[in-house]
């Protein structure tokens, strides 16, 4: 089976590290499908077949459905927002300033601290209360005179789940930064040149030779920041702590399993979750490991 | 050279940063001795302020009675048990239970440990110790089930509490008020005067409020029928009791989502706000805030509710196959003895589950509260785990979630209704 002592010995290496993967992601995702699938409801385990009762249970729930609404505000808030953002900064960047360390440092280090930090900061920016106990970006905006910019935050009916993206944005779009810049500083000279002398202005440039270049790049930012996304629990925990109208389904799915004990939902709600992380990351692997496959 | 050291610099740093987060173990971890001398394992979330004063008294005088037995307090830190219940789960479901454990008293525990065939019923050790004779008889059927006692309350404290503000209430010539309506009238005064009449914080203390209004709202009777199946969900007083939570949501600040409880009774005292309806661990917060009683901020029953205590408490349980049961029994004869209540709640700030307490232990308010839980019809909270088991009202969170969100009252009776028939004792 093995053509050499070489290989026998990489396989041996690799062995304990597959099967700590195997039992602990795989083994606990199959373990997770078959509580979604039971009845299990209560501290003690019930592993009674339930069919898809649970998943059908969740796709009529209105819990569910603000869930999924909240979700697709946030992701794209927050994902277009931190490229947008993130992408500007780097071709700013790329200009050749001076200080350009220190200004790559300072738009980056939000990436260093947790969610759990921006939250608790964040929490205190956004509040919403009015009159004289008005502050954080409400008192400074009033204070400035910008008075049409003071608004509810978080606490905005409907809306309030993309104050949270801002949040995100904030932490997020510095790493997208740094991304853009590595893939702008990729990017021959020569091409840029070989355009100008063709009679092309800077826009153009942008338009048809840097932004087709960086497509990978782009494709790479949007995948991570989907999938931190589609994950979003400690930010919102942070910020405005367990309430409905900043529900998604990494707090549906915490409190479902443990403040209700309905396990089997919470298993259910997991693995809705993974499904839809994988939907986004699947292809892109997929097409990563074909471009990257050696010739 | 300079970036050499910076490097080495950074390095000495990450290595100070493991060694600090290492020196800092868990409280709770202490190693048991040698299994030679017998010892009890308590489990609880104990682990700060008075609350853990509060413990700490309470073992003195357990090793003070029980010398031969080693006390092992395995507590676990997060705010309300939330961690602790989490951990307790998973020991439980390995089948390696500790002696004891802290739990909300009432459908709380019933709901989880009972129906999981956990806990053992204490009723031999209640009439032993001759509890029955000194706990409020209305309080023993909250903590029961089908005439089994399952857990020793420790101590008290009371949901159905209207703080206000006496200063604010004379200066706009308001009464406290006592009804509903008066409550209503009171605040309609005080909304045309430009305060704000009632403080309200996060979503969980939504649920408070709305337990005390639906409570003074139905009355006695009808509101412990709610929770054993006898008052129909569906019935025009409990639309008429939604009806009453919607008007009161209207008298509040438009931006409690944003606010923790600690917050909104700080509206109160600091006199931006008239009434805050909250449990009476706020007073421990006002004292705290060097707040006066009577002065600085006064109580009364919620309305409607005059007469009543609602209550919520932390008891102890006796596991079912505990390693060491007489040393669990020990500690429960000690948690609800007069010396170790006496000994944990003026420290706590909570009252005695027992009403023989001394009340020169206690302030001004515990003893009003001592009053009242020694006088007055004792019914349960929802909120803090007494009349439902957590899968009932986790359902009838995301129920009120949805209605504070939309202000509809016929869907979220509707959702009531189905959370009592999925998760409670509805048909």
């Amino acid at each position: 089976m093995f053509r050499n002592k070489d290989r026998y010995l990489s396989f041996l290496l690799v062995l304990p590290s597959i099967l700590a993967i195997l039992i602990f992601v795989y083994g606990f995702i199959a373990w997770s499908v078959r509580v979604s699938l039971s009845k299990w409801k209560g501290l003690t385990p019930d592993y009674t077949f339930a069919k898809l009762d649970n998943y059908i249970q969740l796709f009529q729930d209105p819990r569910f459905h603000l869930d999924i609404r909240n979700t697709v505000i946030f992701t794209v808030v927050f994902v277009f927002g931190c490229i947008i953002l993130g992408f500007f900064m780097a071709v700013m960047l790329d200009q050749g300033l001076k200080g350009e360390g220190f200004f790559r440092t300072l738009f980056l280090f939000p990436m260093a601290i947790s969610f759990i930090v921006t939250g608790v900061v964040w929490r205190w920016l956004m509040n919403p209360a009015t009159g004289d106990r008005t502050s954080g970006f409400n008192l400074l905006f009033s204070s400035l005179g910008l008075d049409f910019l003071v608004n509810r935050w978080h606490t905005t009916p409907t809306w309030g789940i993309a104050a949270i993206a801002l949040a995100a944005i904030w932490q997020m779009s510095g790493y997208t930064m740094a991304l853009y810049l590595a893939g702008l500083r990729s990017i021959p000279q020569e091409l840029k040149e070989a355009a100008r002398i063709d009679g092309a202005n800077e826009l153009q440039i942008y338009q048809h030779i840097v932004l087709p270049i960086l497509m990978p790049v782009s494709l790479s930012a949007l995948i991570i920041l989907g999938h931190i996304s589609l994950k979003v629990f400690d930010l919102i925990i942070a910020v405005a702590g367990k309430q409905y109208p900043l529900d998604v389904p990494a707090i549906y799915m915490w409190q479902s399993t443990f403040d209700g004990l309905f396990y089997a939902r919470g298993a259910a709600i997991g693995i809705l979750l993974l499904i839809s992380v994988a939907v986004l990351i699947i292809p892109y692997m997929r097409y990563t490991l074909k471009s990257e496959a050696p010739q | 050279m300079l970036k050499k050291s910076w490097y080495s610099l950074m390095a000495v740093l990450m290595v100070a940063v493991i060694v600090l987060s290492a020196c800092t173990t868990p409280v709770a971890t202490t190693e048991a001795p040698p299994a030679v001398a017998k010892e009890v394992e308590v489990f609880s979330w104990w682990t700060g302020g008075g609350e853990a004063a509060g413990l700490d008294a309470m073992i003195k005088v357990f090793n003070a009675k029980y010398p031969d037995i080693t006390f092992n307090n395995a507590a676990v830190a997060g705010g309300a048990g939330t961690n602790a219940r989490a951990v307790l789960a998973t020991r439980l479901q390995a089948g390696d239970p500790p002696d004891s454990w802290q739990g909300h008293a009432g459908q709380e525990l019933i709901g989880t440990y009972v129906a999981g065939g956990q806990i053992e019923p204490l009723n031999t050790l209640y009439e032993e110790q001759g509890w029955l004779a000194v706990m409020p008889q209305t309080l023993i059927p909250l903590i029961s089930d089908q005439g089994n006692i399952y857990s020793v309350p420790v101590n008290i404290h009371r949901a159905n509490v209207l703080w206000y503000n006496p200063k604010v209430l004379t200066d706009n010539n308001v009464a406290v008020p006592t009804t509903m309506d008066e409550w209503f009238a009171a605040m309609e005064t005080l909304k045309a005067a430009g305060v704000t009449p009632l403080a309200l914080g996060e979503q969980w203390t939504k649920m408070h409020l709305m337990e005390t209004v639906l409570l003074g709202s139905l009355g006695v009777d009808k509101y412990n029928g709610l929770w054993d199946g006898t008052t129909d969900w569906a019935s025009a007083e409990v639309t008429k009791a939604l009806e009453d939570f919607k008007m009161v949501l209207t008298y509040t600040n438009d931006d409690s989502t944003s606010l923790s409880w600690q917050d909104a009774a700080q509206l109160v005292v600091n006199g931006n706000a008239a009434f805050n309806v909250m449990g009476d661990w706020a007073e421990g917060y006002f004292r705290e805030l060097g707040k006066a009683p009577n002065t600085d901020y006064g109580w009364a029953p919620v309305p409607g509710s005059v007469g009543v205590f609602q209550f919520l408490s932390d008891s102890f349980v006796l596991a079912k196959g505990a390693p060491d049961a007489d040393g669990a029994k020990a500690w429960l004869t000690i948690a609800g003895s007069k010396e170790g209540q006496e000994a944990f709640n003026p420290v706590k700030g909570s009252i005695c589950a027992r009403t023989d307490c001394d009340k020169n232990l206690f302030g001004v308010y515990l003893q009003s509260a001592m009053a009242d839980w020694a006088s007055n019809t004792v019914v349960g909270s929802l909120t803090h785990g007494v009349v439902a088991n957590d899968s009932w009202k986790s359902e009838i969170d995301t129920a009120l979630g949805a209605f504070i969100a939309d202000q509809k009252v016929d869907v979220f009776q509707s959702a009531l209704v189905a959370a009592c028939v999925a998760s409670g004792p509805c048909k």
